[in-house]
């Protein structure tokens, strides 16, 4: 008997030949959705539903909430956000059986409850490359519903600037022999330019709405405060400088937007410009952009793109990703692996510490995934190309006969937390979560060993200088403030840290506290984040109070 | 909403009485910290109002160490927190010190 070595490539033209009739060439109109996908679904398909950080196939999903569950039942779902209450509603109707994902910010909650009552199982949470390279591995989608701007009449694909998590999702489920259906917000004769063959994708239909894209990475300079300041001018002539950082990765939060807006204040008195942070995986900030204009910033790649920032980085093409169209082309797949390989710092903003220095956003009720800080914030240890900035970790790391380096990995946190929460603790709340929701490891976002500086209001702690387990949490809790595990420490051992350099102070910085005021912040409102754009930035509604 | 009285040592006076200086920001809720005169000789008397119960500890703490570190004797010092963790309060309080004591203010 003969092996048929063709099943997917057969099975993909039976679901064809079902949906015919459903489509005008591969067009579908928008209320034909649910019986195109009640065609093209068998029950327990591996299904990919687009939902990245930010641009997510909305329509689809709600199409998909609509089929009917006595045809359509039991999908697995991969993908990288779960962010909308469509993706949940999926499985309170029975549509959907399985997870696997990266991040479910919103629906967090709602999230751990379907999978306590047992209705949702998780396969596993995921980093974003992670999840991308299960799809290449055994997580192929056996349908993918995708999202994009728009689409030709025979069906190429144009993402705009949110290109995001498009182009791999395409790529596994398209040479596969599965099936591509994409959303899109319009049709045109000629598309501005071409991010997804027309050849990879099955069926298109016309969104009734645009689809939804979230302002994830805007920070009004109105809210950051003083303490955010202080622990921005630390990073910068402690870490930023000490070291040379030039290629790097920011998180999205208050403290490392006040560290984009001290660039062309607190860094240019340093003479700083030119020296450090000249090259950025990052999606394009608003509050980077008086750092862009000053030139502190010589190029960013970007995971995707931010609402309001088209025009301005339409306009930066020397700085950003274009497409010949002039706007931004974004790729997460691609970004990731620059933060990963190419920068030599990654820092970010965290919830909760413990002594070994393992942080995690995870609370008990909340199950929020990691999206990609872990890919950013953990050594590159496949990583052979030198920098003055790596290699000084590497060194100050020490250890081994073998000379290497190392990645700097910065973690950045006040001791106390709104609520009078302490930001320091014996024992992450991830540990609890994980034996709630039987877990089997805690979800830590980053590990303490690829943690090289902790940065508080109190100091800086340098990791890579201690040498024994004990000298870390010693370290950790030299920074710790006032929380029971800072005043925990020996005023010693403290100082002993203090002067080897393991644990740095404002003062033993040449950081005079009092100057760190709001007026130090290039931009102190949205309005001067406008006027800094010479006009092209153009806020979202709800950021704009003028 | 928690009262706290405290009386630090303070080595350092912070110099001839002046008029008081009040200080509180936009963006740090309604953190209020007011510097004025009295305390009496190497004393810095402290109250705070705050508004979460039961970290008198910490406070104490957090408010032993300014008066240690900086010229407070002789001043009356008062903290309404607004919600404020220990980290903004003691960098207000350091800008407030130094304003009130500001030659020619």
């Amino acid at each position: 008997m003969t092996r048929d070595w063709s099943r997917a490539r057969r099975d993909r033209a039976e679901r064809l030949e079902r949906a015919r009739g459903l489509a005008d060439g591969k067009w579908v109109e928008a209320e034909r959705a649910p019986a195109l996908l009640e065609a093209l679904l068998r029950p327990g398909d591996r299904v990919c539903l687009e939902g990245d950080n930010q641009k997510q196939a909305d329509f689809l999903a709600r199409s998909l909430a609509r089929v009917d569950p006595a045809r359509v039942h039991d999908l697995h779902l991969v993908q990288s956000v779960v962010a909308l209450p469509e993706h949940l509603e999926l499985f309170e109707r029975g549509v959907g059986r399985r997870l696997d994902f990266s991040f479910s910010g919103p629906q967090a909650v709602r999230l751990a409850q379907l999978a306590g009552s047992g209705r949702l199982e998780i396969g596993a949470i995921h980093t974003y490359v992670e999840l991308y390279a299960r799809y290449f591995v055994d997580l192929t989608p056996r349908v993918a519903l995708v999202a994009a701007q728009a689409a030709d009449a025979e069906g190429n694909l144009y993402t705009g600037p949110n290109t995001e998590d498009t182009p791999a999702i395409v790529e596994a489920t398209a040479f596969k022999d599965g099936l591509v259906v994409a959303q899109v917000n319009e049709r045109v004769e000629r598309l501005p330019r071409v991010d997804v063959p027309a050849g990879w994708v099955d069926y298109l239909v016309r969104a009734p709405a645009p689809s939804t894209i979230e302002p994830l990475f805007t920070r009004d300079p109105a809210l950051i405060g003083e303490v955010q300041v202080l622990m921005a001018m630390m990073v910068i002539r402690g870490i930023y400088a000490e070291y040379g950082v030039q290629r790097l990765n920011h998180g999205i939060g208050f403290d490392t937007a006040a560290i984009e807006l001290l660039l062309p204040t607190y860094g240019e008195e340093l003479g700083l410009r030119g020296k450090v942070c000249r090259h950025w995986a990052l999606n394009p900030h608003p509050t980077l952009i008086p750092a862009v204009e000053s030139g502190f910033v010589e190029s960013v790649h970007s995971f995707g793109s931010e609402l309001g920032m088209e025009a301005y980085v339409a306009a930066r093409p020397d700085v950003f990703f274009t497409g010949r169209d002039g706007s931004l082309r974004s790729n997460r797949a691609f970004s990731q692996l620059a933060g990963h390989y190419a920068c030599d710092l990654f820092i970010g903003s965290t919830l909760q510490m413990d002594l070994e220095g393992n942080s995690s956003t995870a609370t008990r009720s909340r199950v929020t995934g990691f999206g990609g800080a872990p890919n950013m914030g953990c050594d590159a240890r496949g990583r052979r190309h030198a920098s003055p900035a790596w290699v000084r970790a590497g060194r100050e790391g020490g250890g081994a006969v073998m000379p290497r380096g190392r990645k700097l990995v910065v973690q950045l946190l006040e001791t106390w937390r709104e609520h009078m929460e302490p930001a320091f603790v014996e024992r992450l709340d991830a540990w609890e979560l994980a034996g709630a929701m039987r877990m089997e490891l805690p979800p830590v976002m980053i590990y303490g060993d690829d943690v090289t500086h902790v940065v508080t209001e109190e100091g800086v702690a340098n990791l890579l200088l201690c040498r024994t387990p004990e000298e870390r949490a010693e370290a950790i809790r030299g920074v710790a403030g006032y929380t029971p595990v800072g005043r925990g420490r020996s005023r010693a051992a403290v100082e002993a840290l203090r002067d080897r350099g393991a644990i740095r102070r404002p003062e033993d910085l040449g950081i005079d506290v009092r100057r760190a005021t709001r007026d130090l912040l290039a931009a102190r409102s949205v309005k001067e984040l406008v006027r800094w754009s010479g006009g092209l930035y153009q806020p979202p509604a709800r950021f704009r109070s003028w | 909403m928690e009262h706290l009285a405290f009386e630090m040592d303070s080595r350092e006076e912070g110099g001839p009485a002046r008029p008081p200086v009040l200080v509180g920001a936009v963006g740090s809720g309604n953190l209020e910290v007011l510097v004025e005169p009295g305390g009496g000789a190497g004393r810095c008397r402290v109250e705070v109002h705050t508004s979460a119960p039961g970290f008198a500890a910490v406070w104490e703490a957090v408010l032993r160490d300014f008066a240690g570190r900086h010229p407070v004797a002789g001043l009356s010092l008062a903290v309404n927190d607004g919600g404020a963790t220990p980290a903004v309060v003691t960098l207000r309080l350091g800008q407030a010190l130094e304003e009130y004591r500001r030659p020619g203010r």
